[in-house]
């Protein structure tokens, strides 16, 4: 496949197809690409959707025909360069108290890469991610790269309710729940932060192209940092 | 920025819920990027001719009402309009039809029954329901908990109340004639047809498969709801069996391995990796957000500059 390509998403939107895998080096990229398609569209921009590889671009359609959308996206393009202050990427600390309480899966990990907890911790803990889109539900950030030791598959049967703040892992990527929804990753650890709230300037803690940290805290630094410390329900347990 | 103050006032008590009655607006715009879906009305097109029939504002809050079973006593006089699927709905047990406009008097009850034709009917009011955004927007989304009438992404419930502008009340009262061209008012009943713009994946589906999606009767599976709605027929086999997750437009239709298509509406999540056939025109999923369960639809390929221009003529005749 030729890239970039511009790709037809219905009567107001295109979805700009930047790359073919994912790499945390498209994100300064991607990053650039909204930057300019804001400057470019103003207040004809109805929305933007960064996600791993592409960009969806929603334009007024009563302001501009798809013709013209394509135009102005084909002009960016021509002259995009890597956005470097975006490159550099808002560093976010996210504090976890991993532990099988509130991570029942760090046991899966364990058996499936014959690691001790504290090297499992270390593993996920010692590398910085990026965040290649949000989704799922608000403030959800899917991060990249997890170590290809760590990758499980999703549990076979999804929970009904994964707690607020959870921590969790799937193939090779890492998130944590903004807030209590159904969910299939595997839990291994949960933040004391509040990754959504509406209320809040900065609605969602993380967003895309954020490099991510997450420091290991005891059950003394989670509970005083106002972490939740209930276990996950032993009901709710994974049986895969 | 005006320093006009808004009055606002009483104007409808829940007598009963319903299963699922919300307030919404044109949408939630500008932040799919934090993961925050659009949500909007289900029928864009019932829910316009609603607000014009009043002359409000484009995308001015009015109520979703979904299956019926809601029953509204009002706590003021108000012109209210009605459109979309017919319901069943009586005022006082006379029955009222929809697409129009009518007078609901101090202590009279606008009660919906069950889906006689479609299955969201918009209930606007001068002005547009009254509320506090949540991230720009009145929009009502269950499955994030945002927005709505109570800014919490609830339902209407029993014993609520929903306020309405005074002002905009006042200035309604001279009343325009305005009304809905009768090939407007669609018929729910009638088989959908659905138009199709394809997308960037068509060429991955193999030969077969697209002659049946274009040629079969799809029925509307019991799994639709706000966030997509399932079609179940013939099986589409496409030749990629997973994609990196990307942006997902109202109306994408995708299809995952299960082969039976996925028609993804207002609420649906802002990102997906399902190959897609293309995206429904945002009439057609007006028109699919009408259908029951069981309910024959047909999708036809349509170019997307014609889709375009259908949908600039719809806004501009309702924008205005």
């Amino acid at each position: 496949m030729r890239l970039p390509r511009l790709e037809n998403a219905g009567v107001d939107a295109w979805l700009v197809r930047l790359f073919d895998s994912i790499d945390e080096a498209n994100m300064p990229w991607l990053m650039a690409l909204c930057r300019r398609c804001e400057d470019a569209f103003g207040t004809a921009l109805v929305d933007l959707v960064p996600s791993y590889t592409t960009l969806l671009v929603h334009y007024d359609a009563a302001r501009l025909s798809a013709d013209e959308a394509r135009s102005c996206l084909a002009s960016i393009l021509a002259d995009l360069h890597p956005d470097e202050d975006a490159a550099a990427g808002a560093i976010k600390e996210l504090p976890v108290w991993y532990d099988k309480s509130v991570g029942p899966e760090l046991e899966r990990l364990m058996a499936a890469t014959g690691l001790d907890r504290q090297a499992l911790v270390e593993l996920h803990a010692g590398h910085e991610y990026r965040v290649f889109a949000l989704g799922f539900a608000p403030g959800f950030a899917f991060m990249g790269s997890l170590d290809e030791r760590l990758a499980m598959p999703r549990l076979d049967t999804p929970r009904q309710r994964v707690p607020a703040g959870s921590v969790a892992v799937a193939g090779r990527q890492t998130s944590a729940y903004p807030r209590q929804s159904p969910g299939g990753w595997n839990l291994i650890g949960r933040t004391p932060l509040t990754l959504f709230d509406q209320h809040r300037e900065e609605q969602s803690y993380l967003q895309v192209g954020d490099r991510v940290r997450f420091k290991p805290v005891d059950r003394a630094e989670f509970e005083r940092l106002g972490g939740d410390t209930r276990p996950v329900a032993a009901t709710q347990e994974a049986r895969s | 920025m005006s320093e006009m103050a808004i009055t606002g006032a009483d104007a409808l008590r829940v007598e009963k819920a319903g299963p699922l009655a919300t307030l919404q607006d044109a949408g939630r715009f500008g932040v799919r990027r934090m993961g925050v879906t659009q949500g909007g009305p289900a029928d864009l097109h019932a829910f316009a001719w609603a607000n014009y029939l009043l002359a409000n504002a484009w995308g001015a809050a009015a109520l979703e009402i979904t299956l019926g079973g809601l029953v509204l006593v009002a706590e003021r006089d108000l012109r209210l309009a009605l459109c979309g699927a017919d319901l069943g709905a009586t005022i006082d047990d006379e029955p009222l039809a929809p697409w129009q406009v009518f007078t609901l008097h101090k202590g009279q009850r606008l009660a919906f029954g069950t889906p006689q034709a479609g299955v969201r009917a918009y209930l606007a009011v001068p002005g547009g329901f009254m509320g506090s955004p949540v991230l720009g927007s009145l929009a009502c989304v269950t499955r994030e908990g945002l927005g709505g009438h109570s800014g919490a992404g609830t339902p209407l419930a029993e014993g609520e109340r929903l306020c309405v502008d005074v002002d905009a009340l006042a200035g309604a009262s001279a009343g325009q004639a305005r009304a809905v061209p009768m090939k407007e008012r669609l018929d729910y009943l009638a088989p959908a047809v659905l138009g199709l713009i394809p997308g960037a994946q068509i060429a991955d589906f193999t030969g077969p498969s697209l002659f049946r999606a274009f040629h079969a009767e799809w029925q509307v599976d019991a799994r639709a709801d706000r966030m997509g709605v399932r079609l179940t027929g013939p099986r589409l086999e496409c030749r990629l069996d997973g994609m990196i997750s990307e942006g997902i437009a109202l109306g994408a239709v995708q299809v995952p391995p299960d082969g039976q298509p996925i028609a993804l509406l207002n609420d649906r999540q802002t990102v997906g990796g399902y190959p897609r056939l293309g995206t429904l025109t945002p009439l057609a999923c007006s028109r699919l957000a009408q259908c029951k369960p069981g309910q024959a639809v047909r999708l036809a390929p349509v170019a997307l500059g014609a889709a375009q221009s259908e949908y600039r003529r719809f806004l501009a005749a309702l924008q205005a």
